[in-house]
């Protein structure tokens, strides 16, 4: 049961990641983005372009870092991808979301579009990569370390959970340090306050989604390295993001994370009863829970 | 010979597009009328399907008992799957409602997705229920012994296009009265509707159970015409989205729009189908991604270029007004 926790843990950290960007969104932009997952989905898939082909063209050294499963060549990969998922989304909004909000299109066109956006990427991935599940480097697993109370853990899990930790708390002090953040928390808090005191809007929104989208990009790597690369990934990813961001609040950052670890912890604990192809079910069974009993989230935020 | 094949060919076209136009109208009533975002209409035509095959098959007895499990066959006529099918939707329909319609529109985007996902992984996984990812075959079909099998096609598109236009005969008549006004003006302005003493959570829940109603009706009449049915028929993909596309092409809150969209969408991707056998070898194997792609663009054209779809909404309420 520890190791399932931890186990919970590491899978709640990349929920996070996806989650953090989705409750950003939402609260700024105020549309439920169907496509955040395949954002994740992107970030895996440009990542494995990259260790597979460009940084390999360029010869870069692959050989493993300490007890890691991979090397440099990954580690590089980790900026150029999430940068470009970055731009996928601010750029999604440019073509899709933006002449939208022009003309005044509801949340549910938006949000509609957005579905739409998340088939195309999926369908995107499957025609570039096919539909098979992949790995970003074959062969076996590092063995594993035992920790105190019969847990098992990999070193990259080891090193996900820091990478998680670092992002979120690089996040935060952006957030909370820096003019941007500040502008994006207001945004988020009272977009029409926000415009009347002068806060440019329009360059929030790009903000936004720049994050929103490294941080799912990151994330979708971080599983792919842990799990496997698949095109439906981010699609299986999206009822635990939306079930951490409602539990979360809507536009709460730390609630999202907090949702997301809960979600995390109960998906893997399941398993030790229920089949684990039910963790989606799991995490859609506490959405409903939530919106029964606290439709706000446990922190406030928007309902 | 020629030409048969080509008839028999667009009547099987036909029959699909007919039941997708069925679900179009279903999904017309939460969407069109009502402005409810439901995106798991994959998991009420799965659930539709399932329910008519269990009520319509028989027990599995002897040696397929060993190979086929389902939880109860009735062996009942088709008519009682097809009522089944829409009773349970129905119910579903109204589970889901309860917590989530008196919430922000998108919550009901989001539970709806939940349930067409969950009700996927249980038929995958449970085995009891419905024989697990193999699903069931051999579902009889209506009037079966009066044709010849090979002409049976023939008699079911009649079937099809007749519940089509008894529905549509329904919405109409509904849609037109004072209840399908309430509707309307939710979709409008919730808090106007409400302040004329209307309950909103009311009329929307019957809309979604109306509406869900009609899908489970659309999948009793899709397991019915392929005969069998296993979980990864209906996907996200098949199941929701591809439904979603013909109502906004069709133009949403106009039930001839619906239909006109269903069979348009669906001659489009069956058309497109005929392009890719133009590609190379190679990138034939992902030729349907291709083709889903371009549903995909043609849903965001459609939505920044042409909101309201091919026909717009019919500006007459009443049969009383002109």
């Amino acid at each position: 049961m520890a190791e399932l926790f931890v186990y919970g843990i590491i899978l709640g950290s990349i929920i996070a990641l996806g989650s953090i960007g989705l409750t950003l969104i939402f609260g700024i932009l105020r549309f439920a983005n169907f496509a955040h997952g395949d954002l994740m989905t992107a970030g895996a898939y440009i990542a494995l372009f990259l260790v597979t082909g460009l940084f390999n063209w360029l010869g870069i050294p692959d050989k493993n870092l300490g007890f890691l499963s991979f090397g440099w060549r990954m580690i590089f990969t980790f900026p150029v991808s999430m940068m470009a998922v970055s731009m996928l989304a601010i750029l999604l909004d440019r073509i899709l979301y933006r002449p939208l909000r022009r003309k005044k299109s509801g949340n549910v066109i938006l949000a509609m579009s957005a579905l739409g956006a998340s088939f195309i990427i999926q369908m995107s991935v499957l025609i570039l990569w096919g539909a098979d599940s992949l790995f970003y480097k074959p062969g076996v697993l590092r063995p594993a370390l035992e920790l105190p109370l019969e847990i098992k853990i990999r070193p990259d899990q080891i090193f996900i959970i820091l990478v998680v930790f670092f992002s979120i708390t690089a996040l935060h002090l952006f957030l909370k340090h820096t003019k941007m953040g500040k502008a994006m928390r207001a945004t988020a808090d009272h977009p029409e306050l926000a415009r009347i005191t002068g806060i440019n809007t329009d360059r929030v929104i790009q903000w936004t989604w720049g994050m929103g989208g490294a941080m799912a990009g990151l994330g979708g790597i971080l599983y792919g390295i842990d799990v496997q690369l698949h095109p439906g990934m981010g699609w299986g990813f999206i009822l635990p993001l939306f079930a951490a961001t409602i539990l979360g609040g809507i536009g709460n950052m730390y609630g999202a994370l907090v949702g997301a670890l809960v979600m995390g912890v109960a998906q893997q604990i399941s398993t030790a009863y229920i089949l684990p192809t039910y963790k989606p079910a799991v995490a859609f069974i506490l959405m409903i829970l939530i919106l029964l009993v606290r439709p706000q989230g446990i922190f406030g935020g928007r309902s | 010979m020629e030409i048969g094949g080509i008839v028999s060919y667009l009547v099987s076209l036909v029959i699909l597009a007919g039941i997708y136009a069925v679900m179009t109208l279903g999904l017309n009533i939460q969407w069109g009328y009502t402005g409810l975002f439901n995106i798991g209409i994959a998991g009420f035509f799965c659930i539709g399907a399932y329910t008519s095959a269990l009520i319509t098959t028989p027990m599995p007895t002897g040696v397929y008992a060993q190979y086929v499990h389902q939880v109860f066959g009735l062996n009942l006529p088709f008519i009682f799957g097809i009522l089944g099918a829409a009773c349970v939707c129905g119910l579903i329909a109204f589970l889901i409602g309860v917590p989530t319609l008196r919430l922000r529109e998108d919550y009901l985007a989001i539970a709806t997705i939940g349930i067409a996902e969950t009700i996927r992984v249980i038929f995958n996984n449970e085995q009891w229920l419905a024989n697990g990812p193999r699903g069931l075959m051999g579902l009889p079909q209506p009037l079966q012994g009066w044709i010849n099998p090979r002409d049976y096609n023939y008699l079911y598109v009649i079937i099809v296009l007749f519940i089509l236009l008894v529905i549509y005969w329904a919405i109409e008549r509904a849609i037109r009265s004072p209840w399908g006004r309430v509707l309307r003006a939710i979709r409008e302005d919730e808090r106007a509707t409400a302040m004329s003493g209307k309950d909103i959570f009311y009329f929307k829940m019957q809309s979604l159970v109306f509406g869900s109603m009609i899908m489970g009706v659309g999948g009793a009449l899709y397991a019915h015409y392929t005969k069998s049915i296993s979980p990864d028929v209906f996907t996200p993909l098949y199941g929701t989205f591809i439904i979603w596309v013909m109502i906004m092409v069709g133009g949403s809150g106009n039930n001839k729009g619906a239909i006109l969209g269903a069979f348009m969408v669906w001659g489009i991707w069956i058309g497109t189908k005929f392009m890719t056998d133009f590609l190379p070898y190679t990138l034939k194997a992902r030729a349907p991604y291709i083709r889903f792609l371009l549903i995909g663009i043609l849903l965001e054209i459609v939505l920044i270029r042409h909101p309201e779809g091919l026909l717009g909404e019919e500006k007459k309420v009443s049969k009383m007004i002109d």
